[in-house]
């Protein structure tokens, strides 16, 4: 009986045994099938890592890893890679995605350009660009900068808003009169893009501030509008090795340069060429014209800032180059509204070997420009106002305006044919100063104006100085034995002391 | 017998055309070599530019000492005259020489 019941355990025994090596091994093929499902998806992370994975993401990538119970891939990421700390829940909260919640709405559609995509914004995002003069060319400049996401952007400029500024300085406005032009650019740029940070510079760019302003950005725009500080911004940018997009405008032309790009040392040849390797001779002070001399058509200046946010945009989110591929080659872009065609594009000289700013033998240093010793209003030259004329031979607006209206006197006008078609004084004869008295008196001559017929001579411009250099034309000569005089300050001087209905264009 | 010419396109910008009775484009045919026989080059359109289409009493708006005055730029076609041997560039049929006055205003 004893053996029987015995025997019948022994087979309950193994009967269970087996169920339970059976349950055993279901588990482990389990396990193991887990434990594959596992291997396959830590190694496609990790070479997805590897294959480009950017730095940005590394949080995202262990939050999804967690979520999906894999922390044994997720400490593997972490020490291969160097990343000791495990990332807290709240860090990696805020940090879900690289870019805000909102930035990918603001900037969606430059994002899915390839050419900038999320690499370039978050470049951007991380970038300080220093916008130097807050006019013609640094409003729309900064207004694309800041609109595609700088992360900061620095404003210099002294002057303050002034109406005849508005036609193209567009993010100021006739609200904004008198007010500095940086605070006024900062609260239209403020309004237009409030997520990235503006740094605030109302006075002119001086030698003694540059470098230590220069330091805090990435790279600078000139924006400015005379040779002077043109000169000191590329001394500047090369001395803090800042990569700088120049542009000019002048009537209906443009000219664009990106200067210093690459922005290797002083010295070293594959640097791109600085603004004194192009023009190492400042030109005469006298060829120099200005937008409120020569005038300028809005859209003109306007573009050619608009190209400078371009350009600016294109080096900060340059992708790597590859070591084979040669540096960007140095390129004038000059624009002609009236001409055709409206663009060319010129290859440029790279790094002049002798350069005083960036080659081996530079004379231009930081001392010297902290220290003062470079002085480059003196270095550009300086256009001396006019003043040719003997007191005898100059009249007050005034006291011209009090002579007798008999016929005894005759007015010519030297401005050029436009301005003399905005507003004349009537009865006046208009030839334009041609810039040289001889072909001036030549002109005046064949146009019959210095007929000598016993009147005296007054003569009148826009501020008071091509007069001047009439009136001693007609002198030199001793054309005539008559009285000549200039109205001292021109058409200025008559709208102030005349007629106050005058037009101030 | 006439001594042969060359026949190139020259162009003013910058405000420069101002010196050039107003008129940015201007084609020129000019003798293919200079007076000491040398083939025309960089220096002598230059000059002869000054005598010969340059009604402007102004020169030195365009040259001084010589060479043209700082702050214009010569392109050589379409290329900084540096990168092609400035002055001493020997001038072909057909090629395209742009004076270029830089601009400062913003």
């Amino acid at each position: 009986m004893d053996s029987f019941q015995t025997a019948d355990n022994k087979v309950h025994n193994l009967r269970r045994q087996v169920e339970a090596t059976e349950n055993q091994l279901r588990e482990l093929k389990s396990q193991l099938q887990q434990a594959e499902q596992q291997a396959e998806e830590s190694r496609n992370a990790h070479s997805a890592y590897l294959g480009g994975f950017p730095a940005e993401w590394i949080d995202e990538t262990l939050q999804v890893l967690r979520q999906n119970e894999f922390p044994n891939t997720a400490q593997t990421i972490r020490q291969d890679h160097g990343f000791q700390q495990s990332p807290s829940a709240a860090n990696v909260t805020k940090r879900r995605w690289p870019l805000d919640k909102d930035e990918y709405i603001r900037y969606g559609r430059q994002l899915i350009m390839p050419e900038i995509g999320l690499h370039g914004q978050l470049r951007l995002k991380n970038s300080k660009v220093l916008v130097v003069g807050c006019g013609g060319l640094g409003c729309p400049a900064a207004a694309y900068l800041a609109g595609a996401g700088v992360g900061t952007l620095g404003l210099i400029d002294g002057d303050t808003v002034e109406v005849s500024n508005l036609h193209r300085q567009i993010i100021h406005s006739t609200t904004k009169v008198g007010m500095t032009k940086v605070d006024s650019a900062y609260e239209y740029l403020a309004a237009l893009n409030p997520s990235i940070t503006y740094n605030r510079y109302p006075f002119h760019l001086s030698p003694d501030k540059a470098l230590e302003i220069f330091e805090q950005y990435d790279l600078i725009l000139d924006c400015t509008d005379h040779p002077t500080s043109r000169y000191l911004i590329s001394d500047a940018a090369v001395l803090t090795g800042r990569p700088l997009v120049s542009a000019s405008a002048l009537k209906t032309e443009g000219q664009l340069i990106v200067l210093n790009n690459p922005p290797k040392p002083p010295g070293d040849l594959s640097g791109g060429p600085c603004y004194r390797c192009v023009f190492p001779t400042p030109p005469p002070a006298d060829s120099v014209v200005s937008c409120g001399e020569g005038g300028i058509v809005g859209p003109v200046v306007g573009l050619m800032g608009v190209l400078q946010a371009l350009e600016a945009i294109k080096v900060l989110t340059a992708k790597v180059q590859p070591i084979d591929q040669d540096p960007p080659k140095p390129t004038l872009l000059m624009f002609s509204a009236y001409n055709t065609p409206q663009f060319r594009s010129v290859r440029l000289r790279s790094r002049r070997k002798e350069c005083a700013a960036c080659s081996s033998q530079a004379s231009i240093t930081r001392q010297a420009l902290t220290n003062g010793s470079l002085d480059y209003v003196a270095f550009c030259g300086a256009a001396l106002p006019i003043n040719v004329l003997p007191p005898q031979a100059r009249v007050a607006a005034a006291d011209f305006a009090r002579l007798p209206q008999d016929g005894s006197n005759k007015l010519i006008d030297v401005r050029d044919e436009t301005q003399y078609a905005i507003c004349a004084l009537r009865g006046s004869i208009n030839v334009p100063w041609t810039g040289n008295a001889d072909s001036w008196i030549t002109r005046a001559t064949q146009s019959g104006a210095l007929a000598q017929d016993g009147r005296h001579y007054y003569i009148v411009c826009r501020l008071g100085n091509d007069s001047q250099l009439a009136a001693q034309a007609i002198m030199d000569r001793a054309l005539l034995p008559i009285l000549v005089k200039d109205i001292k300050g021109g058409f200025k001087a008559w709208r102030e002391e005349v007629d106050p209905s005058w037009p101030d264009y | 017998m006439t001594s042969p010419t060359i026949e190139i396109k020259t162009e003013f910008t910058g405000g420069l055309e101002l010196l050039f009775s107003n008129q940015r484009k201007h084609k020129v045919s000019l003798p293919a070599t200079d007076l000491n026989g040398q083939p025309a080059n960089i220096t002598f359109l230059i000059q002869w530019l000054c005598e010969h289409l340059m009604k402007d009493p102004r020169k030195d708006m365009f040259v001084l000492e010589g060479s043209v005055r700082p702050g214009i730029l010569v392109l050589i076609n379409d290329a900084d005259w540096e990168l092609e041997g400035e002055e001493k560039y020997e001038l072909q049929a057909g090629d395209e020489i742009v004076f270029v006055s830089t601009l400062h205003g913003g």
